[in-house]
């Protein structure tokens, strides 16, 4: 599902964040990470 | 969702091909992470944002999903992700998620 894809990623600071959900998809087929955020919901 | 991050999400869906972006989130709870699916593919539910009335249709999955992590590495998943997989209500977030994806996303 990742192959050639641009992934933007929506992390929140109290389930998954940003960086962590980044290093995930860095080891798919994904062709790159476009933006990343973590959201704080508080 | 932040303004910003809408504002943002509107650009890159203008720059790329929609049907060529997925977009993966890590919400805590079911209920935001299906309203961050609801908002970049049908639009923002509470019409505050730039993404009020804007249908991007973008395929949105949660991280937790069983789709994606059987495309990571497992042992960055287990490094990353695992400990909060134990604690949070992970068929609630998939459940919501799902919804919205199938209900809104055009390229699923």
């Amino acid at each position: 599902m990742f192959e050639g894809k641009k992934v933007i990623i929506l992390g929140d600071r109290d389930g998954i964040p940003g960086p962590a959900i980044k290093d995930c998809i860095e080891t798919t087929k994904a062709d790159e990470v476009v933006f990343m955020s973590t959201e704080c919901f508080v | 969702m932040d303004l910003e991050n809408q504002s943002r999400i509107k650009e890159l869906a203008e720059k790329y091909d929609p049907a060529n972006i997925l977009v993966i989130i890590g919400g805590a709870e079911a209920e935001a992470s299906g309203l961050t699916c609801e908002t970049v593919s049908n639009g923002d539910p509470t019409f505050a944002g730039p993404l009020a009335g804007v249908q991007l249709g973008l395929a949105c999955y949660h991280v937790l999903e069983p789709e994606v992590k059987n495309e990571i590495d497992d042992e960055v998943y287990e490094e990353q992700i695992s400990m909060m997989e134990m604690v949070l209500e992970v068929e609630d977030i998939i459940g919501e998620t799902k919804k919205y994806r199938e209900k809104y996303s055009k390229y699923n």
